[in-house]
């Protein structure tokens, strides 16, 4: 144990070796974190990204990061980073976007970064990722792999994001499996180890056999690997949780954008923009195609081609609700980006009502 | 050898109020060995922790943002854990009380409705943190069910309310479906006060601090609580009603948390969210404590604690300390006052074994 | 192994972390001393013994860490409110909030890090019964523990003497000390075993349940603990019903779920915790005034001379 902390100590030490005396020149970077860096999930993914950035721009930048921000008392912590000194700050969750607002007007030659938001300002900028893309490959190989006709989807809370995920994924199960039946079960937190296992259980215990989740700890993945059954890792690549259960996962990498943003501000070309990135730009990305035959893995394949492509939308129109009806096609041949932004119907095929 | 306690028979004043510096003092020396054995220098965190906010306008503007809701809630618990109630859930009063409060700005968003909307939401929050309260105690009374975990339970219920609102009825129809109200109106926003971040909430804290102090001072129903609290037989033959107090005191400790609820969200957050509060409501017991139940003490409590937080956050952004440190810290804290408050009560000697009973 | 028995192996071990910790608050209650720091010492036991586990690579050893870490924060505990007489609410929400923090310092190093399924007991023949084969012969130790625990408990409490001295104690402690009981040195007794239980709960969770540490994996489950213990009315057997209640109250919420029951989820997660505080009314109103609280809970002993 000693051994451990003192060398953590060390690491630390190091970390911080690189002396402020030369602060004055760098470019400082702070990322507001919602929840700890050891998640497993969301925020461990954005620290993944803070490492790149410290990785690939060296002396040029010092990183900081605030974890476990409450989305209500944020403000405060936003500040903080804004009024030391830091040029480029990364809020790395919906609820951080008042805040985040209400900060970037008191200091406006700070540049902001705002994830999951929908409003900007002159140094505020949006940025997401289309992580529904990769929810109709994995909706395409459970749809192959499923031998009980049940696929499963563990759900944090019914918002746009994730009902879109469960959409995309349906579809995706549907396009190779037209008889395929879903569960969700919302278990109304983004993480919570234990309760998220329980819900995995109750899918596989009422004959799912093929998981997908999106909440945040490795939990419902490893349930399904003990209960000899198949699924999918969130936000990062799990394999090591469930090496024998893990299809395939799709992996948020925020790194190639943080660094690229970075070195804009450090160019002193940065603007306000929204970004959507998604398999093509490579903010999504999907872990090595695992534990399926030859078949299923080359359709996956081809599937994520066709989507980086551009050739394949999940929601390319006509899409129909629950009831039947048609929804209103605004985007180009698919739903537009609003209309997956806010999505709030279950597409027609999902025998299930939408919590309200 | 073992340890003996023999009761003080008058407590010095002194001790009493030095007790808490004295814990403070101790708290700080164990998180500082933790500090070093993180491999970091106690002495910087100590600056970043201590000295850098309190030298420092923006980082005092903060605290007393900070310090608002947790000294209105533990001033409330005073009552309470003077009478010997232990109301352990004023996180869900605070709840109920922003949930009735935030109605009425929703109610009203969009009317040109007058400026008479702010103080009705705040009396609405003091009321639904009031009835909130009164749950446990009216359960007290009748079933003597344990207040203890009625009002704990009763947490949950009331987060779980505002999850439900926030989620569905009340979802911001503008807001793409995310879990979130509408932001309120300016007639439903407490006015600031200056430029800055502090609003009218600090000035009821203040109000509530005096107005604790003469209640406890100068009233009967104050001197009954020092009573009860002291003496639960004697207060019954003094011809008390306990069960009466136990109301009024869960009243008013769950209206003064309903009050830190709606202040919270019509100054500070400005809309309904599914979670309004980093745990405001349990922290505040530390502060009741740490302020020795007293209204003046805890003032200081709640700037005392409120400092821990805001130094926490600088502690992560300039030496990397990780925030589970700040808990560790508040939790030892706790622990110290608490065990300097027996010091000052008891005469603790080391006996041989044999000696003693 | 069908849908209904697989439910019911779940519920048996979202139950059994909850019947632990519960049983060692249960002693600890009956002794007198109400000690609101279960949910810290559960943490502790999750951080400490998953650390032990990854860097031993052993899961016993793990296991024994876990429990000497709970049993260490009772000493603590035990410290302030046996040794200086300090209010046991605030000291016992002292140790929660620290033993949170300090296993998040403990198990920081250990994010990420992950360890084998321990398999559970096979008895050849008897497992593959039919029916009741996995869900009576098919669980991991653990499950057998806290059912030897709850009879173990429920034996010493009611059938030994030792066990009637705690209770005297609990009940009065002025009397039993009169009486030339060792009120301090029992109560210490009860409230090490609580912390040992309440570790044992939190190495269940870091290694069984889940099988990795994450800050904050404990989620509430010491308060729910200390909830089945006044839901008991303090007695073995309740505890054991209550536990199991709790669990398949919290499994059936997400069977409703997935089995398409169209009720909000808030109210589903809320029944669990509603349904305690209306248990505690009928108990109450079912046995008078007095719930079988011990009569000195809570209450800081110290002894005359």
């Amino acid at each position: 144990m000693t051994h451990r902390l003192l060398g953590l100590a060390a690491a630390l030490a190091l970390a911080l070796g690189v002396g402020p005396a030369s602060a004055q020149q760098k470019l400082k970077v702070g990322f507001i974190y919602v929840g700890p860096v050891g998640d497993h999930g969301w925020s461990y993914q954005h620290d993944q990204g803070r490492k790149a950035i410290e990785r690939e721009l060296g002396a040029r930048v010092e990183t900081t990061f605030v974890e476990s921000v409450p989305e209500a008392d944020s403000e405060r912590a936003i500040e903080g980073l804004a009024r030391t000194g830091h040029g480029l700050i990364f809020t790395t969750s919906f609820g951080f976007m008042e805040p985040t607002l209400r900060v970037a007007r008191r200091y406006p030659n700070v540049k902001f970064e705002h994830a999951t938001g929908i409003k900007r300002a002159a140094n505020v900028a949006t940025y997401a990722a289309k992580f529904h893309e990769g929810r109709y490959i994995i909706g395409q190989i459970a749809g192959k792999m499923t031998k009980t006709g049940i696929i499963g989807y563990v759900g944090a809370f019914p918002i746009p994001e994730v009902v879109a995920g469960i959409n995309s994924y349906f579809l995706g199960a549907q396009s190779v499996n037209p008889n395929v039946k879903i569960k969700v079960v919302w278990v109304n937190s983004w993480y919570d180890p234990a309760k998220e296992a329980d819900a995995a259980k109750a899918l596989l215990d009422q004959g799912v056999d093929v998981l997908a989740q999106h909440t945040d700890s490795p939990a419902p993945l490893q349930q399904a690997e003990a209960r000899g059954k198949l699924g999918f890792g969130q936000a990062s690549d799990m394999e090591r949780f469930a090496p024998k259960a893990q299809l395939t996962a799709i992996v948020d990498d925020w790194s190639g954008y943080y660094v690229q943003r970075a070195k804009a501000v450090l160019d002193g070309t940065w603007k306000s923009e929204d970004t959507w990135g998604g398999l093509a730009s490579g903010m999504v990305k999907m872990a090595p195609y695992k534990n399926m035959p030859d078949d299923v893995k080359k359709l996956a394949e081809e599937t994520e081609a066709a989507i980086k492509a551009g050739r394949l939308n999940p929601f390319k129109c006509p899409v129909f609700k629950q009831d039947g009806s048609e929804v209103e096609c605004k985007g180009n041949g698919a739903l537009s980006d609003e209309q997956v932004l806010g999505m709030n119907f279950y597409v027609k095929g999902i025998d299930d009502r939408l919590p309200q | 050898m073992r340890l003996e306690l023999t009761p003080r028979l008058d407590p010095s004043p002194l001790a009493r109020v030095l007790a808490p510096i004295a814990a403070f003092m101790v708290a700080f020396v164990l998180a500082g060995g933790v500090v070093w054995l993180l491999g970091r220098s106690p002495l910087a965190a100590l600056q970043v922790y201590v000295i850098g906010p309190l030298s420092d306008p923006w980082a005092l503007q903060e605290l007393v943002v900070k310090a608002t809701p947790l000294a209105l809630i533990a001033l409330g618990l005073s009552y309470c854990f003077r009478a010997n109630l232990w109301n352990i859930g004023a996180e869900g009063q605070y709840v109920m009380g922003a949930v009735l409060g935030g109605w009425l700005a929703l109610a009203t968003h969009g009317t040109d409705a007058g400026p008479w909307v702010w103080p009705a939401m705040l009396l609405l929050g003091v009321l639904g943190g009031a009835l909130y309260g009164l749950l446990p105690a009216m359960l007290r009374v009748r079933f003597g069910v344990s207040e203890i975990l009625v009002s704990l339970m009763l947490v949950y219920v009331a987060q779980l309310t505002l999850d439900y609102l926030v989620r569905g009825p009340w979802r911001d129809p503008k807001g793409f479906n995310f879990p979130q109200s509408v932001t309120f109106d300016p007639a439903a926003t407490l006015p600031l006060l200056g430029a800055g971040r502090i609003h009218l909430g600090a000035v009821f804290a203040v109000l509530a601090v005096l107005a604790t102090a003469f209640v406890l001072g100068r009233t009967l129903f104050g001197y009954r609580l020092r009573v009860t609290g002291e003496a639960p037989r004697a207060a019954r033959f003094g011809g008390f009603d306990s069960g009466a107090t136990t109301l009024a005191v869960f009243a008013i400790s769950g209206g003064l948390a309903g009050l830190a609820g709606i202040v919270e969200v019509s100054g500070q957050i400005g809309q309904l969210q599914p979670t309004i509060s980093p745990g405001y409501g349990f922290t505040a017991i530390t502060v009741a404590f740490l302020g020795r139940l007293h209204p003046f003490g805890i003032l200081a409590a709640s700037l005392a604690v409120g400092l821990t937080f805001i130094g926490g956050e600088s502690a992560q952004i300039l030496l990397k300390l990780p925030l589970d440190l700040t808990t560790a810290f508040q939790g030892l804290l706790l622990l110290c006052v608490l065990c300097a408050d027996a010091l000052v009560s008891y005469r603790l000697r080391l006996v041989r074994r044999g000696g003693g009973s | 192994m069908t849908a209904f028995e697989a439910i019911l192996l779940t519920i048996v071990t979202a139950s059994t972390p909850l019947l632990i910790a519960a049983m060692g608050e249960l002693v600890a209650e009956r002794s007198g001393v109400l000690n609101l720091g279960v949910e810290g010492m559960m943490a502790m036991g999750a951080a400490c013994g998953f650390a032990a586990a990854v860097t031993f690579d052993s899961t016993i050893i793990g296991i024994a860490v876990g429990v000497l870490a709970g049993t260490a924060m009772a000493g603590l505990f035990a410290l302030a409110v046996l040794g200086l007489a300090a209010n046991q609410v605030g000291s016992g929400l002292a140790l929660t909030i620290f033993g949170l923090g300090l296993s998040g310092l403990i198990g920081a190093p250990f994010v990420g890090a992950r360890r084998d399924p321990v398999s559970p007991l096979a008895i050849p023949g008897l497992t593959d019964l039919p029916g009741v084969g996995r869900l009576m012969f098919g669980q991991d130790a653990f499950v057998y523990f806290s059912l030897a625990l709850t009879v173990a408990v429920a034996l010493f409490l009611g059938r030994s003497r030792s066990g009637l001295t705690l209770r005297a104690i609990g009940e009065n402690h002025a009397s039993a000390h009169a009486l030339g009981l060792p009120v301090l040195r029992t109560r210490l007794l009860a409230l090490l075993f609580g912390g040992a239980c309440a570790g044992l709960a939190g190495v269940y969770l870091s290694l069984i349940y889940t099988r990795f540490w994450s800050p904050g994996m404990t989620a509430g489950r010491g308060w729910i603990a200390l909830a089945l213990v006044v839901f008991a009315a303090w007695r073995p057997a309740y505890a054991l019903i209550g536990a199991y209640l709790f669990g398949t109250a919290t499994v059936l919420q997400l069977h409703a779920q997935a089995g398409q029951i169209g009720l909000p989820a808030q109210l589903l997660s809320a029944a669990p915790y509603v349904a305690t505080i209306l248990a505690l009314v009928l108990l109450s109103l079912g046995r008078g005034r007095a719930i079988g609280a011990p009569g000195s809970l809570g209450q800081p002993f110290v002894p005359e001379r």
